[in-house]
């Protein structure tokens, strides 16, 4: 079976207006031509505000992207893909490549599964839960420079906060440079990204365990399945479209980067945290190598588009399937 | 239910809640800890790091607050968000309208069009945005952030209120249809109307993001006039960076607004999301 994505041509079922009806030529086509401004007319300021700013400049990066380029008048130096043999050769980028994938790694290996636990232990009835849910997914809201700069003081070298309460409970071990040693840059910034994301994964779960019905819970109890076999065979499988969803934004997520790194280390120290919108940041806005970074840009949206596109045709497929009949199913 | 089952789950309750006062307090820790710290002077703040404050200096707190600096920051936060959000909703309800109530050819292609927008991150385009922004001309000017942030928030904001747009019944439009109602007056006058938990969490969210929104202001506003909170707040840091107890108060009173709006429209925000992330 092959997916669409989105129900079929104007079967689509939510629309109110009538269905293109066998044809009577007298006046129809007129009539037609006006319903079709109509809704063109109500898709106008959309379409402008959307091409304009998000696709357009899309389009220019992956023109600039192939000349050298100050980012001054128009671009006229053709250098051909030189950009992108140089990318792939330009051992600071080939790290951020590197990087994303420890992140993406790190965040399901750790980040995820703890969201998970959290929410199951969230999901049951008992005292203060609100309360915790309030307060784990309170991270989220706060700006990510805000929370890059209070973590960047509380992991000061040495004496700051952290290192200070590691050294009153003796684990003085621990402690240490934090974002500015090259070998636990990594795992700081993963550290805050735990904190500042894991209430909004915890979320999305929960809103996802609401959705899987006691009944099924209690049937497998009644069975004599323990407390794992109920999680693990009846609320998991459940969960996996909400699960697919989560890995997807959270890998997105580590691709994008920017914020919390470049007000914590700037990519430092000596490039060990930097992200590619950091490198793109640096080249483009400081270096003003602007065809360069252009390429930066593009290979950043290549990897987010192939990885969008095979999640969506490997991953995600039997969701939307299930999503499109639903909305068959419902609609009015 | 026997005695000792009862004592093994009074147990098992105890500890789970042993792991949520834990991971609560590392949640919690870090805002405490910028708020005491924010209290004392710097020079206590490295003799005395960890406990309570000696004596408590509001001395911190109140000359932020009494700066214009700082008000000029939340008012031009405040002024990006409300520009954004009404631009965008107002935007996207037209769009997701004509998605959900009508059917006309490309509307499909069309919509495709705006999801994969979700797909792809700001950072991609910041670049080719940023020279666009400068040929326009709207450099340290406030549209030069809401045009952009609205523009990117049209695929999450179509798709949500399309979803709901679509489940008000057919039979209503007919009503209203023969009562000689116009599509656009179907729309300001009867959907609107019922829409609003919709668009209350669409607001909600893009209010949010505009708050919080870093790159894009950092790109245009060069002029100190323009800066919202982020932005102030990396500033600041920067000009006081050996008076730690200033930047403790500074960080604290910059989360203030975000912690406030969250705990009034929690509902909306954890909906909106949700809803978001499993419709997208």
């Amino acid at each position: 079976m092959t997916s669409t994505f989105l129900p079929d041509k104007r079967t689509g079922p939510g629309a109110g207006a009538p269905p293109p009806a066998a044809d009577r030529p007298t006046g129809r086509t007129r009539r037609r031509a006006l319903h079709w401004l109509t809704a063109a007319g109500f898709q106008l300021p959309a379409l402008v505000l959307f091409l304009g700013l998000v696709l357009l400049p899309m389009l220019f990066a992956l023109y600039a992207a192939f000349f050298r380029w100050g980012g001054f008048g128009m671009p006229s130096d053709y250098i051909g893909g030189e950009n992108f043999t140089r990318l792939f050769q330009d051992d600071v980028f080939l790290g951020d490549l590197w990087r994303c994938l420890v992140l993406v790694v790190l965040s399901l290996a750790f980040q995820l599964p703890f969201a998970l636990a959290m929410a199951v232990l969230l999901n049951q009835r008992m005292r203060g839960r609100a309360v915790y849910r309030m307060l784990f997914f309170a991270p989220y809201v706060l700006s990510e420079a805000i929370t890059g700069i209070l973590f960047g003081m509380i992991f000061a070298p040495d004496d700051g906060f952290a290192d200070q309460v590691l050294g009153r409970i003796g684990l003085d071990g621990l402690g240490g440079e934090w974002f500015a040693d090259p070998s636990t840059v990594m795992a700081t910034v993963f550290l805050v990204m735990t904190w500042k994301y894991f209430g909004f994964h915890m979320m999305l779960y929960l809103a996802g365990l609401q959705a899987v019905p006691r009944e099924l819970t209690e049937a497998a109890l009644i069975d004599g399945a323990s407390a794992w076999q109920r999680f693990r065979n009846v609320t998991l499988p459940l969960l996996a479209p909400t699960l697919r969803i989560s890995v997807f934004l959270a890998v997105i997520g580590s691709i994008q980067l920017f914020d919390l790194v470049w007000v914590t280390t700037a990519g430092g120290p000596d490039h060990h945290s930097e992200t590619m919108a950091v490198t793109m940041f640096q080249y483009g806005f400081k270096r003003y190598q602007v065809g360069y970074a252009s390429a930066i840009s593009v290979v950043m949206f290549g990897i987010s588009l192939v990885f969008a596109l095979a999640y969506q045709r490997f991953v995600l497929r039997r969701d939307l399937e299930g999503a499109t009949t639903t909305m068959r199913g419902d609609g009015k | 239910m026997t005695a000792s089952q009862k004592t093994r789950a009074g147990g098992r309750t105890w500890s789970l809640h042993l792991v949520l006062v834990v991971v609560g307090a590392v949640m919690a820790v870090p805002l405490l800890y910028a708020a005491l710290s924010g209290f004392k002077s710097t020079d206590e703040l490295s003799r005395n790091p960890v406990g309570l404050p000696e004596s408590w200096v509001t001395s911190n707190y109140t000359q932020i607050l009494g700066s214009g600096d700082f008000w000029r920051l939340i008012g031009n936060s405040t002024l990006i968000a409300i520009g954004t959000t009404v631009l965008l909703v107002a935007v996207s309800a037209l769009s997701a309208f004509s998605f959900a109530r009508f059917a006309f050819r490309g509307r499909e292609a069309l919509f495709t069009l705006f999801t994969m927008g979700l797909m792809f991150p700001f950072a991609v385009a910041a670049l080719p945005l940023f020279l666009l922004l400068r040929s326009l001309d709207l450099l340290d000017n406030p549209l030069g952030v809401i045009l952009p942030q609205a523009a990117f928030g049209l695929p999450m904001t179509i798709i949500i209120l399309r979803g709901f747009f679509r489940q008000i019944p057919g039979e209503l439009e007919e009503a209203a249809t023969l009562d000689g109602c116009s599509p656009f007056g179907f729309f300001w006058r009867v959907l609107l109307p019922m829409a609003r938990p919709a668009l209350g969490t669409v607001s909600v969210l893009a209010v949010v993001t505009s708050w919080n929104n870093f790159f894009l202001p950092l790109l245009v506003f060069t002029d100190a006039q323009w800066w919202t909170l982020p932005i102030g707040v990396q500033q600041f840091q920067g000009q006081y960076s050996a008076e730690y107890a200033k930047v403790f108060a500074y960080l604290v009173l910059a989360m203030v607004p975000a912690l406030a709006f969250y705990s009034v429209a929690e509902r909306q925000l954890v909906g909106g999301l949700t809803a978001g992330a499993t419709k997208g």
